[in-house]
Order: structure tokens, then C-alpha cells, then sequence
């Protein structure tokens, strides 16, 4: 009798054991991923997605109405494709633009959806025409750069 | 002058016979392990009163540990506006380095104490003779079975540690403060490696519980014959095993996470 009841406990512990050596590998390495909620599947083509990652938020108005589902490259087109998927609980018109901002200054970055005015609504595998890409920080400094120059260059001759 | 060469001298021999002791009874514990195995109802036994006895204390120290990792994470990752990052640093930390080493040092102080107060007993109450006396070898019988109890529940201790310190950054991060679930899991997963971090950390545990077992068992069989003898071995274990699991814990982290 003793002995079947340590048996019992010395199999918890070791099922235990490997349920969270099974939750580390899933929840918090992804070998897996699961997603509980119903959502539908849109896509979209930027030129440049920055440090977009899988699972950033799509938000509109500040809330979460989506997630990133997969990232990949387009060899046609020399674009990134990004599958987004929407919570069903939020329809958004065919003309809407996404954009891709920052959370904060050196914030991670999400999605932004903006709503257009067309009737028909985002369906399953439609693909948003209307995209906006990351800011890349060098190109801002180097453009701001350019305009200094130039404005200093012209500025003297104006001037005197 | 020559007595304080004697000295040192002497210290030599003695601190080379101590390591030389050490490693031949590391050595036989580590040989004696497939018949340990073989007769698995010892090892079961000393696994129950190791492992599932200190599952509580473990458990609850886990969610403290990720409590206070997401409290304080946030309160430095918001200043710089990324506290979306939080999961990152509460799984990372707790996978790479605090479930490992904070879960070793409980079971030093839950098990390890126990194991050394009771080889010690059994040295003091004479049992360990009266096994020799009947040709029973203690090593294999007494010693062994908990050596490779506490090798095999250490690493279990370890990740259960780590996955109850998640949750535990996950109900303060994501339930109480309201960070974004998704940037909470999604950081997480993307950061976290599966073999670098997981494995390594898993490897750390399986190190600890080597070292923890076998400083506790060896103190208890080295210990003097009475009961300041068994006091004194029991301080020493945790002074040792511990003072061990961090510089192990520092070696272990050079050679695995080369920059």
C-alpha cells in the first residue's frame, strides 16, 4: 500500500516536471502557438516594415483590434508581406490604410488601421492597398540633415 | 621558519588528501548509477521525500520571485517607454538564471540540510558501522540512492520554478499593471530561444543538483560522530553548497552565453 502511494506522488512530481518544461517551451519559446480568439486573415504589402515583429498589436484609435500573424517576403514584388489577424468582433471598410508606427519614442512598434469610407467591409484573405511604411530613423536624420545643408547654403546668400 | 613550512606543508597534504576523498566517492556515487536505477524503489523513495516535499516551498518562491521580476521590470522598462518588453526580461531572467540558482539554494536549505543531518544521525548512532559489519555497503545503499534522488528532482524543481515565476510576471505584468497581453507573450516567444535558453537553463539545473547533493551527502558522511559534529556539518553544507551553485553559477554562464 506505501509503496503504490509513493509511486503515485513520485509520478505528479515528474508529470509536473515535464508540464513545465512543456509550458517553457511553448508559451515562452513558441514551438508551438495557439490562439484562442476568432479572427479573420487580411494582408498587406509595405515597402519597409522596420522592427515589426510577429504578435505586435494592430491597433485603431489606441485599441487592439488585431495581432501580426506571420511576416515574409514578397520576391515579386521586393516587399514584405504582412498577414494581420483581425478580431471578427471589429469590421473595417475595404479603403482602410494601414501604417506602421512606434509605441513611445524607442517603443516597439505596431500597426495602425485607419478606417476609409468605402461600404464593403475587410473580408478573409483581402489585401489592404493603402500601406504606409516604418519610419526608418537614419533616413529621418539624414533627411533632416540634407534640408540643414541646404538651408545653410542658401541662407548667406539671402542674407547678404 | 620551518615550522611555518611545516605548516603549510601540512595544509597541502591535507587539502590535497580532502579533494583526493572527495573525488573518489564522487566517483563511485556517479559509477554506482545504473544499479541504482536497477533497484528503483530507493531511489523512488528518497525522490518522494526529496522532490515533492520541497515542491511547495519551490512553487511559492516561483510566483514570489516573478511577482516582484514584473513589479520592478516594469517600474525601469516604462521609463524608457518599453515596458512591452517585460516578458522578455521575466522569462529570460527567470530561465536563464534565477530559476536554476534560486531553486538550488532552496533545495540546499530544504533537502540538502536534511540529507547531511541524516547521514550524520546514522554516522553518530553507529548505523553506517553496523551496515559495514553486516557486508552492506553504505555508499550503495544509503548514499547513492539519494545522490542520483536529489540529480534526478533538482532539474524537475528547477523548471517548475521557472514556469510558475512566468505566470506569476504574468497575473502582475499582464492582469494587475496591464500590459498588453500580447506584446507580454509575443516579445517573449520572440526573444527566448528554445535550446540556448531553455536547454542551458535545464543544464544548470541538472549541474546544481549534482553539486548539491553530492556537498550534502559528503558532509553528512564526513561529519563527526556527535551531535556538534552533525550541527557543524549541517552549516557547512549550506555555506558550501551554496557559495558553489553561484560560482558554478558564474562559470556556467561564461561558457554558455559567450557574448
Amino acid at each position: 500500500m506505501q509503496r503504490s502511494n509513493t509511486d503515485v506522488w513520485v509520478g505528479l512530481l515528474v508529470v509536473i516536471g515535464a508540464a513545465a518544461l512543456l509550458f517553457l517551451a511553448m508559451q515562452s519559446a513558441n514551438l508551438l502557438s495557439i490562439s484562442w480568439q476568432k479572427t479573420y486573415e487580411i494582408n498587406a504589402l509595405f515597402d519597409n516594415i522596420g522592427g515589426l515583429k510577429k504578435q505586435a498589436a494592430v491597433k485603431s484609435a489606441g485599441v487592439v483590434v488585431g495581432r501580426v500573424q506571420d511576416i515574409r517576403f514578397d520576391d515579386k514584388s521586393f516587399q514584405a508581406n504582412v498577414v494581420l489577424a483581425m478580431d471578427v468582433r471589429y469590421q473595417f471598410p475595404k479603403d482602410s490604410s494601414l501604417k506602421i508606427l512606434t509605441s513611445g519614442l524607442l517603443g516597439e512598434q505596431y500597426i495602425g488601421i485607419e478606417a476609409g469610407s468605402d461600404i464593403a467591409n475587410l473580408a478573409q484573405g483581402d489585401r489592404v492597398q493603402s500601406t504606409q511604411s516604418a519610419v526608418v530613423l537614419e533616413n529621418l536624420i539624414s533627411r533632416f540633415l540634407y534640408n540643414k545643408a541646404s538651408d545653410a547654403g542658401s541662407a548667406p546668400a539671402a542674407g547678404n | 621558519m620551518t615550522s611555518i613550512l611545516a605548516h603549510i606543508g601540512a595544509w597541502v597534504r591535507l587539502w590535497l588528501a580532502d579533494v583526493g576523498h572527495a573525488a573518489t566517492l564522487f566517483i563511485r556515487l556517479i559509477w554506482l548509477g545504473p544499479s541504482c536505477l536497477r533497484r528503483f524503489g530507493l531511489v523512488r523513495d528518497q525522490m518522494h521525500f526529496l522532490g515533492n516535499h520541497s515542491l511547495a516551498i519551490i512553487a511559492v518562491s516561483g510566483l514570489f520571485v516573478g511577482f516582484v521580476l514584473a513589479l520592478q521590470g516594469y517600474n525601469t522598462l516604462q521609463r524608457f517607454g518599453s515596458a512591452s518588453a517585460l516578458g522578455l526580461l521575466v522569462a529570460l531572467s527567470l530561465v536563464r538564471e534565477l530559476g536554476p540558482v534560486v531553486s538550488a539554494l532552496l533545495f540546499t536549505g530544504r533537502a540538502g540540510t536534511s540529507l547531511t543531518a541524516e547521514i550524520g544521525l546514522m554516522k553518530a548512532g553507529e548505523q553506517l558501522s553496523a551496515m559495514e559489519m553486516m557486508a552492506i555497503d553504505p555508499v550503495s545503499r544509503i548514499l547513492a540512492p539519494r545522490f542520483w534522488a536529489g540529480v534526478l528532482v533538482m532539474p524537475i524543481l528547477g523548471t517548475v520554478f521557472s514556469a510558475i515565476g512566468i505566470v506569476g510576471g504574468w497575473l502582475v505584468g499582464v492582469v494587475m499593471i496591464g500590459v498588453d497581453a500580447g506584446s507580454f507573450w509575443g516579445q517573449m516567444q520572440d526573444g527566448v530561444d528554445v535550446w540556448s535558453d531553455v536547454g542551458n537553463g535545464f543544464v544548470k539545473t541538472v549541474v546544481f543538483g549534482l553539486t548539491v547533493s553530492f556537498i550534502a551527502l559528503r558532509q553528512g558522511f564526513e561529519a563527526q560522530a556527535t551531535p556538534e559534529g552533525v550541527a557543524r556539518a549541517t552549516t557547512r553544507t549550506v555555506v558550501m553548497a551554496s557559495l558553489t551553485v553561484l560560482a558554478l553559477d558564474f562559470v556556467l554562464t561564461a561558457l554558455m552565453f559567450k557574448l
